[in-house]
C-alpha cells in the first residue's frame, strides 16, 4: 500500500466537493481517476498536493500523514504535472527541469553533480534533451508538457500525480505523453495517479480505474470490469456502447448522438464485444 | 550559459555604476573634473598629492555630492529590487514597488508630517537625527501595506488577486485623504507636500545614507537568498508548492523584504516612479529570468539608471532643481511605451 486516501472530505464554502472518499494506490502501480465534470476529480489531486485543505479525512503517503511532512519533504516523493502549465518568463527547459532539484538543493549552495546528473537523466528519460537550451516560450504544447513532466521526474519522486495531463494536446502528442508515463510506471517502477477525462486513454493506459461520482466513489476496479454501458450511465447520464478495441483489447467506449440513443441503433460490434455489455 | 551571461552583465553594470558616480559627483554648480575628484579620493584614503584643486572642492564634495549620489544609487538600487520582486511574485510584468499602496501610504505620512507636526523636533539625538517627514513617511508606506496584506488574507492564506485589489483601494483610500489634507492646510504647507510627493533627492546627507543602507543590505540579500524559490514561483502558485516551495511563507517573505525597501526608499526620496517598472524590464532581457542574476544586477542598473536622473535633474536648469521624480517620469514614460511596443510586436 502506498497511497492511502481516508474519509476525505473536502468544501468549497458550504458545498462538499468531495465527500467521504476512501483511496488507495499500490506501489508501482497505475490508478487513473475519472468521472464527469464537477465530481471532484481535480479537487482530489489539490488535496494530494495540499493546494487545499480537507475538511476531514486522511492522506496517507507510505503510511505517513502528507498533512505533517514539509514542503520539501512531500516534493521529494510526489511530483505533480498539472493540464496545462504556462510560463510567462523566458526560461530555457534545462532551467526549468534543474527547478525540480529544489527540494534537495539548501539555498545558499549551487547545483552539485548529482543535481544535474538527475537533470541529464530527466531530459534524456523524456526526450527533451534536444530542446535544452531552448525557451520554454517558444515551446509547443506537447513539448511544454515533456518538459513539465521531466521537471517532475528531476524531483526524483516515487509517486506521480498526473492531473488531465493530455487536456490541451493533440490526438498524436496525446499518447506521446501517455506512452511515456506508461515507460516511467513499467520501466522505472513509477506509481501513478492519473487524473483523465477521456474514458478510453484510462481504459488503455491504467492498471486500475476509480470512477468518480458527486465527488464519492461510484465504482472502482481494473478497466474490463469497471467500463461498463451501465457504469457509464449511472455516472454520466448518457448511453453509450462499450465495444472491444481491436488491437489492445482493452474497453472502448462509442458515444452515441442523442439520436441514435433513442433508436437504440444497431452498431458492427467488434468480435466478443458483447462480453462488455451489462 | 545563461549564468556566464550574467556574470558578465552584472561585471559590466558595476563599472558603469562606479564610473558614473564619480562622473556625477564632478557636476553641479562648481564642476569638479575626474582627475580633481580622483585627486581628492586618493587623498582622502592617505596619498599625499600636491593639491590642483580649490580648498571648497573637498568639503563640496564630501558634504554635498558624495551624499546625494549614494542616496541616489541606494534608491534607485531597492526601487529596482523591489520591482524586480514584486514582478516575479505577482508574475506579471506590470507590478511595481507601490502596487501594495506603499507611496501612498508613505504620501499620506509624510503629508501628514509636513501639515501637523513639521515644526515639532523628535526626540533622535546624535548619528540618528532625522525630521519627522521620513519617518511618517516610512510608518505611513509600512501601514499601507500592512492594512493591504490583512484585508487580503483569508484563513491564512493570502491570495495574490485579493492582494492586488486591496492595494489599489487603500492606495486610492489614501490618497484621498492627502488630497483632503491638501486643501484644507495652509499655502505653505501645501507647496512643501506637493513638492515632497514629486520625489527628489535634495538634502541626502550621511545621516540618511546611514537610514537607508540596512534596508538595501538587508531586503536585497533576503531576495536574493530567495531568488531560487521565486523561479519556481513563476511555474505558477501550486506548482511551486509540489516542487517543495512553502509558498505562504515565501509570499510574506518578499511582500516584507519588497515593502521595508520601498517604503525605506519613498520616506528619504518621495515616490520616485518608474525606475522599479522599467528597470527589471530591462535587465530581464538582458540576463533572462533567473532572479538570482535579475535581482542584483536590477539594483546595479537601477542606480546607474537613477544617479543619472539626479544629475539630469539637478544640472538641466542650471541652479534650479527639477524634482527627480518628474525627470524619472519625462524620460521613463516614454521609454516605458517604447519597451512595451516592442514587446508586443511579433518576432
Amino acid at each position: 500500500m502506498y497511497l492511502t486516501v481516508e474519509s476525505l472530505t473536502c468544501t468549497y464554502g458550504t458545498r462538499a466537493v468531495l465527500n467521504g472518499l476512501d483511496l488507495r494506490v499500490n506501489r508501482g502501480e497505475w490508478l487513473a481517476v475519472v468521472g464527469p465534470n464537477g465530481s471532484g476529480k481535480s479537487t482530489l489531486v489539490r488535496a494530494i498536493s495540499r493546494a487545499l485543505k480537507p475538511a476531514s479525512g486522511r492522506i496517507l503517503l507510505n503510511g505517513r500523514e502528507i498533512s505533517r511532512l514539509s514542503a520539501r519533504d512531500l516534493a521529494r516523493q510526489m511530483a505533480v504535472v498539472a493540464q496545462d502549465t504556462t510560463v510567462g518568463f523566458d526560461f530555457t527547459v534545462e532551467e526549468i527541469v534543474m527547478l525540480g532539484r529544489l527540494p534537495y538543493l539548501s539555498k545558499l549552495r549551487g547545483e552539485t553533480e548529482r543535481d544535474r546528473a538527475a537533470v541529464r537523466r530527466a531530459l534524456l528519460a523524456t526526450g527533451t534533451d534536444q530542446l535544452a537550451r531552448r525557451s520554454v516560450t517558444q515551446l509547443s504544447g506537447g513539448e511544454r508538457q515533456r518538459v513539465m513532466i521531466a521537471r517532475a521526474l528531476a524531483q526524483e519522486p516515487s509517486l506521480l500525480i498526473l492531473d488531465e495531463p493530455t487536456a490541451h494536446l493533440d490526438i498524436s502528442h496525446q499518447v506521446e505523453i501517455l506512452d511515456l508515463c506508461r515507460r516511467l510506471n513499467r520501466q522505472e517502477g513509477l506509481t501513478v495517479l492519473a487524473v483523465l477525462h477521456d474514458l478510453n486513454l484510462a481504459a488503455q493506459y491504467a492498471d486500475r480505474i476509480l470512477l468518480m461520482k458527486d465527488g464519492c466513489r461510484y465504482a472502482e476496479g481494473p478497466p474490463g470490469d469497471l467500463l461498463t454501458e451501465a457504469n457509464i450511465l449511472g455516472v454520466y447520464g448518457s448511453r453509450v456502447k462499450v465495444i472491444r478495441h481491436p488491437v489492445e483489447g482493452t474497453p472502448h467506449v462509442i458515444l452515441l448522438s442523442r439520436e441514435s440513443q433513442g433508436a437504440g441503433t444497431h452498431l458492427p460490434q467488434a468480435s466478443g464485444s458483447a462480453g462488455w455489455d451489462d | 550559459m545563461r549564468g556566464i551571461r550574467g556574470q558578465r552583465v552584472l561585471l559590466i553594470a558595476a563599472l558603469t555604476l562606479i564610473l558614473v558616480l564619480l562622473l556625477a559627483a564632478g557636476i553641479g554648480s562648481v564642476r569638479i573634473p575626474p582627475s580633481d575628484l580622483v585627486g581628492i579620493l586618493l587623498t582622502r584614503i592617505g596619498v599625499s598629492l600636491e593639491p590642483t584643486w580649490s580648498e571648497t572642492a573637498p568639503v563640496i564634495l564630501w558634504d554635498i555630492r558624495f551624499p546625494r549620489v549614494i542616496m541616489a544609487m541606494l534608491v534607485g538600487m531597492a526601487l529596482s529590487v523591489a520591482g524586480g520582486a514584486y514582478q516575479g511574485l505577482f508574475r506579471n510584468p506590470l507590478a511595481d514597488p507601490y502596487v501594495l499602496g506603499a507611496s501612498s501610504g508613505a504620501a499620506l505620512g509624510g503629508a501628514l508630517a509636513i501639515a501637523f507636526i513639521d515644526r515639532i523636533r523628535l526626540p533622535l539625538a546624535g548619528v540618528w537625527k532625522l525630521g519627522p517627514v521620513p519617518l511618517f513617511a516610512f510608518l505611513g508606506g509600512l501601514a499601507a501595506v500592512t492594512i493591504v496584506y490583512n484585508l487580503a488574507s483569508v484563513g491564512g492564506r493570502v491570495p495574490l488577486v485579493g492582494l492586488l485589489l486591496a492595494g489599489v483601494a487603500v492606495g486610492s483610500l489614501a490618497t484621498s485623504i492627502v488630497s483632503l489634507i491638501l486643501y484644507f492646510t495652509n499655502s505653505q504647507a501645501r507647496d512643501a507636500i506637493v513638492f515632497w510627493m514629486m520625489g527628489g533627492l535634495g538634502g541626502a546627507n550621511w545621516w540618511k545614507v546611514g537610514w537607508m543602507l540596512p534596508y538595501l543590505v538587508l531586503g536585497l540579500a533576503v531576495l536574493v537568498y530567495y531568488g531560487r524559490e521565486l523561479n519556481a514561483f513563476l511555474l505558477g502558485e501550486e506548482p511551486a508548492r509540489t516542487m517543495g516551495v512553502e509558498v505562504e511563507v515565501l509570499k510574506r517573505v518578499i511582500l516584507v523584504a519588497g515593502a521595508l525597501l520601498t517604503a525605506a526608499s519613498v520616506a528619504f526620496a518621495g515616490a520616485i516612479g518608474f525606475v522599479g517598472l522599467i528597470v527589471p524590464h530591462l535587465v530581464r532581457m538582458l540576463v533572462g529570468p533567473d532572479h538570482r542574476f535579475l535581482l542584483p544586477a536590477s539594483a546595479l542598473v537601477g542606480a546607474v539608471v537613477l544617479v543619472v536622473a539626479d544629475t539630469l535633474a539637478r544640472s538641466l536648469l542650471g541652479a534650479t532643481e527639477i524634482p527627480v521624480g518628474l525627470v524619472m517620469a519625462v524620460i521613463g514614460g516614454p521609454f516605458f511605451l517604447w519597451i512595451l511596443r516592442r514587446h508586443l510586436k511579433p518576432d
